[in-house]
């Protein structure tokens, strides 16, 4: 039996009837044709596929749609406020040189966007830890944490100076 | 072989979900965060034909705290919770540090503490601490309520004392006690994500600066998490010396039964457990010390 479900994506809002067995992943990339979020290992160790569920991150790749029925979710696509504009951890990202091939990358970044979410003025320990669940095989990570240590930077609410 | 199709059912109350595992039988599953059932379906070592999931069972995610009747985490309770839980890092910090050991951030987000117990992995990050210190299981089933120690709940390798149609709804720690300190140590390849090669969860409680109580477990170094008697017999009765946190170390190594495996040679586990169990320990001993 198909499960009805309703997904806020980036925003919008999808009405699907969706086979029990059928991951987050799954759905998001071949029904929302949403391919970038991508699907690495499928074991929940590559991160690739990561995306943000009410405002925490999870592997699509081990989250059934069945059970994001009105969850809020997040992808890469929606990481951008417009699609002209750079998110400021993409800005960075590029920046710094922490891309290579790519493909880790939109996992890396929505890594980076809960990191910044909970915690904004996160350490270079706790960075690397905000990591532990995204590989990346080409940049050597010493890129991406400059990348996130500088978007945390840009991202800090700046301060009233004088009223 | 195609991946399993499966029905999924998400009943709200634990006497539904009890009642779909009895009609379904065999081939339904329990799951709670699904960050192991559905990699299990994945690499096809279960084939399940229900999955019945616990999530939208209300007040099943509770973790709540008091002076008098200790911790209590449901079943749905995530690992992140539980990691920034205010009561858990300040009365039980080997709990928090047990749980913040586990896997990654993703997974954490989604995986309980729970369901790492009810996986039964001998290398389960929070199985040592829960087993040092005393913790119950609430397990509903066919039959009502019982409570079972953890200590009997583990059989083996993926293996546990749960009846058919039985869930683990909560896990129950004791009140925290003066004099008592508790630790986890663990040990792997590359440090974090991955799976334990070895780790200790020890809890020691004192009288006059002198053990009064020891309860030391191993885990990865037997077919399931091990209580260490000898090296909790050795340690009882004294104020803990550099000396004696080594020689329990080593008959913990003694009585551990590791297999060699592509997280650690048997050889390195065996030396291994020795440091650990040393290290977490006198890390106890400071804590309970520190606690009076």
């Amino acid at each position: 039996m198909k499960h009805e479900i309703t997904l806020n994506v980036n925003g919008d809002s999808y009405s699907l009837a969706v086979n029990p067995w059928r991951t987050l992943n799954e759905v998001l990339r071949e029904d929302l044709n949403l391919t970038g979020t991508k699907l690495g290992c499928g074991s929940g160790d590559c991160g690739a596929c990561t995306v943000i569920v009410d405002n925490h991150s999870v592997s699509s790749c081990l989250t059934l749609a069945a059970e994001m029925d009105q969850k809020e979710i997040m992808t890469i696509e929606g990481l951008a406020p417009s699609g002209e504009e750079l998110h400021p951890i993409q800005e960075s990202f590029v920046e710094k040189g922490a891309i290579q091939c790519g493909f880790c990358t939109p996992g890396m970044e929505l890594s980076a966007y809960n990191l910044i979410s909970h915690n904004r003025n996160p350490s270079e320990v706790e960075i690397r830890e905000s990591l532990s669940g995204n590989l990346c095989r080409c940049t050597g990570y010493n890129k991406i944490v400059e990348a996130i240590a500088d978007s945390a930077r840009k991202m800090k609410p700046k301060r009233k100076k004088d009223k | 072989m195609a991946l399993s199709h499966f029905e999924f059912y998400t009943p709200t109350s634990v006497e539904e979900a009890v009642a779909l595992l009895e009609a379904k039988g065999d081939n339904a599953f329990i799951m709670a965060g699904g960050t192991d059932l559905l990699i299990k379906r994945r690499h096809q070592i279960i084939h399940p034909k229900v999955v019945v999931s616990l999530k939208n069972i209300q007040g099943l995610n509770r973790i709540s705290f008091s002076q008098k009747k200790g911790l209590f985490i449901g079943a749905t309770a995530l690992l992140a919770d539980a990691c920034k839980h205010r009561s858990i890092k300040k009365f039980y910090p080997a709990i928090a540090k047990a749980a913040s050991n586990t896997a990654n951030v993703q997974i954490r987000n989604m995986g309980t503490i729970v369901g790492n117990l009810c996986n039964a992995s001998p290398a389960a990050d929070n199985a040592p601490t829960l087993l040092a210190l005393d913790a119950e299981l609430n397990i509903h089933g066919p039959n009502g309520k019982r409570s079972l120690l953890l200590e009997d709940f583990f059989v083996g390798p993926g293996l546990t004392a749960l009846q058919p149609s039985e869930i683990v709804t909560a896990v129950v720690v004791p009140a925290p006690r003066p004099d008592s300190g508790a630790a986890y140590l663990h040990l792997s390849a590359r440090g974090k994500i991955d799976c334990s090669a070895a780790n200790a969860g020890v809890f020691l409680h004192l009288k006059n600066k002198k053990i009064d109580k020891a309860r030391l477990f191993i885990g990865a170094c037997g077919p399931t998490p091990m209580r260490m008697r000898k090296a909790e017999k050795k340690l009882t009765g004294s104020k803990l010396t550099e000396k004696l946190a080594h020689q329990a170390g080593q008959l913990a190594s003694r009585e551990s039964k590791p297999i060699s495996d592509l997280r650690a040679d048997e050889d390195y586990r065996l030396k291994m457990v020795t440091v650990l169990a040393k290290r977490a320990i006198k890390e106890a001993y400071q804590l309970a010390i520190a606690n009076n």
